[in-house]
């Protein structure tokens, strides 16, 4: 417990993760605004559109949190305190996974119920609400695939050290390697069905959704699209622990 | 009390330290010198936990470090006062630090207050001189009131009142019984510090002992005689010692003072000077490190080459 105390000092005694905070709000319920602004009087606006700011944009900028968190520690070599003070290393580095992932939590169900309950004022007469068990994970599932990505983002900030490097290879990866999959000839379709951010859209959105951006394409059932993207997330952490484990400080 | 037992550590092809043992014991300042590079941070690391040797085993009261249960309670060390977030103010600083060893906000205040930085405790480390850093990274040793202290270069780049103030804080620490271990370049400030010394040059031990007993044993240069009887002196001294002579001056080796009067006395040579030689530590520091420097100057300015 003292751990995720001391990973809860770090986290809010510095200034980027509330910027990373507020700038996620402002994508997610500021699109949601837009969309709802845009969407003309005599169509309806549907709940998923109200979501697309946190699922495209909003997840982006919790990584950039939560890799964040870890690489300032090596960058200004806290780490290596932190290491003195922690020996076993683990520890500690679990409990900033936990801590940021908490965090991107809480950040997601803002977001995602902000970008909702905004659409709702804009758009009273559009019989916008939580009528189905999809209409929930849509808007709810925010917060959860917020805190898996945050501890891939951990993760890879342990790997890789270096904010740039960390940053760059997160969004990189998220805005453009799991699309640019699917143009390998054959194999490409298969690849891209089992590509972690596709299959945490399948969670959030499921199958049957039509407007905005493509449906996944994963095989899994929602429930095990979450678990799989978890799981992912947590091979990922157990491999940076290792090696963070071993690595001279 | 800390022990090195034939520490080794290799970086790649660069070997950084060489079977480095040594002993730093209780209620003492032991000076850890060397000259740049010769691998001190890199044992301080080691006996930290920090970086793991290839072979060998440092101890702390007894224990390998990563074995101590809340190690700030046993190891205060600060290896590099600028390691803190700039944007995070000194108290969270120290106030995240004490909480990975359960230690209470209060001895946070406690800490602060012995450094003299309370007034500056909510600032942003980032706006910190040097001084002040030094100052925090210093409370962060003290917050577990632990038994052994280690500080890397803990002056470097003070003024002279931040000097006098941690020379004071160390003897402080050592008579009250806590082992402290604290490296440095520079002789001079060590010989006014330390007790103990530790000397290493290219990660390999050089002298291990007392301070007082390095001096004895390495500050003897010779004695200094003029006469005006030179050839009865020349006479009396050759065979008894090694000596050079510039006119009626005399630098004689391997005697002392008194040994070389009773000579002079029965060879009836008259001295006007009988002086003994004593070099200057800083002297005596760089002839034992002279071939243990990594980054020698060229030869050309062979009394530059050392520093």
């Amino acid at each position: 417990m003292n751990l995720l105390a001391v990973e809860r000092i770090k986290l809010f005694s510095t200034r980027s993760p509330w910027w990373c905070a507020l700038i996620t709000l402002a994508l997610t319920i500021g699109f949601a605004a837009i969309i709802a602004g845009a969407t003309p009087s005599d169509s309806q606006l549907t709940l998923p559109a109200t979501q697309f700011g946190g699922s495209q944009f909003g997840i982006a900028v919790v990584m950039v949190l939560a890799a964040l968190a870890v690489t300032t520690e090596y960058r200004f070599n806290t780490i290596r305190t932190t290491f003195q003070a922690v020996p076993h290393r683990s520890p500690a580095l679990i409990a900033k996974a936990v801590v940021v992932a908490l965090v991107a939590l809480v950040i997601g169900e803002i977001a995602a119920f902000g970008a909702l309950g905004l659409g709702m004022l804009m758009r009273p007469d559009d019989n916008l609400g939580l009528h189905t068990a999809q209409d929930w994970m849509n808007v709810a599932g925010l917060g959860p695939v917020f805190a898996i990505s945050a501890v891939l983002a951990v993760a890879l900030g342990i790997l890789i050290r270096h904010s740039a490097g960390a940053i760059a290879l997160l969004l990189i990866y998220y805005l453009a390697v799991e699309e640019l999959v699917q143009l390998i000839p054959k194999i490409g379709a298969h690849i891209h069905e089992w590509m972690p951010f596709n299959v945490a859209n399948k969670f959030l959105r499921g199958s049957a959704v039509v407007d905005g951006p493509a449906p996944s394409d994963s095989p899994l059932s929602p429930g095990w699209a979450l678990a799989y993207f978890a799981g992912i997330a947590i091979v990922f952490l157990l491999v940076a622990l290792g090696v963070a484990k071993k690595r001279d400080a | 009390m800390i022990e090195a037992n034939a520490l080794t550590k290799r970086y790649g092809a660069t070997t950084a330290v060489t079977e480095l043992t040594f002993t730093a014991r209780s209620g003492r300042v032991t000076g850890f010198l060397g000259p740049n590079g010769a691998g001190k941070s890199t044992t301080m690391r080691l006996i930290l936990g920090l970086d793991s040797p290839d072979a060998g085993t440092a101890l702390v009261d007894g224990v390998p470090y990563r074995q101590l249960e809340d190690p700030l309670r046993t190891v205060g060390a600060m290896l590099d006062a600028t390691w803190r977030h700039p944007g995070r103010s000194g108290r969270d600083h120290l106030r995240w630090l004490a909480a990975t060893n359960g230690l209470p906000d209060k001895r946070v205040d406690e800490v602060l207050a012995l450094v003299g930085l309370t007034s500056a405790a909510g600032r942003r480390a980032g706006q910190y001189s040097l001084g002040m850093l030094q100052r925090l990274g210093i409370a962060c040793t003290l917050l577990g009131d632990p038994r052994v202290l280690l500080f890397d270069e803990p002056v470097n780049g003070l003024d002279p009142e931040g000097m006098a103030w941690i020379r004071q804080l160390l003897h402080t620490l050592a008579a009250e019984g806590r082992t402290v271990f604290v490296s440095s370049h520079l002789l001079p400030e060590m010989a006014q510090t330390a007790q103990d010394l530790v000397v290493i040059g290219r990660g390999r031990l050089i002298y291990q002992g007392t301070m007082d007993d390095f001096v004895a044993q390495t500050s003897e240069h010779g004695v200094r005689v003029r006469t005006p009887h030179t050839d009865e002196l020349r006479a009396a001294l050759t065979g008894q010692a090694e000596f050079t002579e510039d006119g009626g001056a005399f630098v004689v080796s391997g005697l002392d003072s008194d040994r070389i009067g009773q000579l002079a006395f029965d060879a009836g040579a008259t001295l006007h000077e009988l002086s003994p030689i004593t070099g200057s530590l800083e002297q005596a520091y760089l002839d034992l490190t002279r071939d243990a420097v990594e980054f020698a100057m060229p030869a050309a300015s062979p009394s530059e080459a050392t520093r």
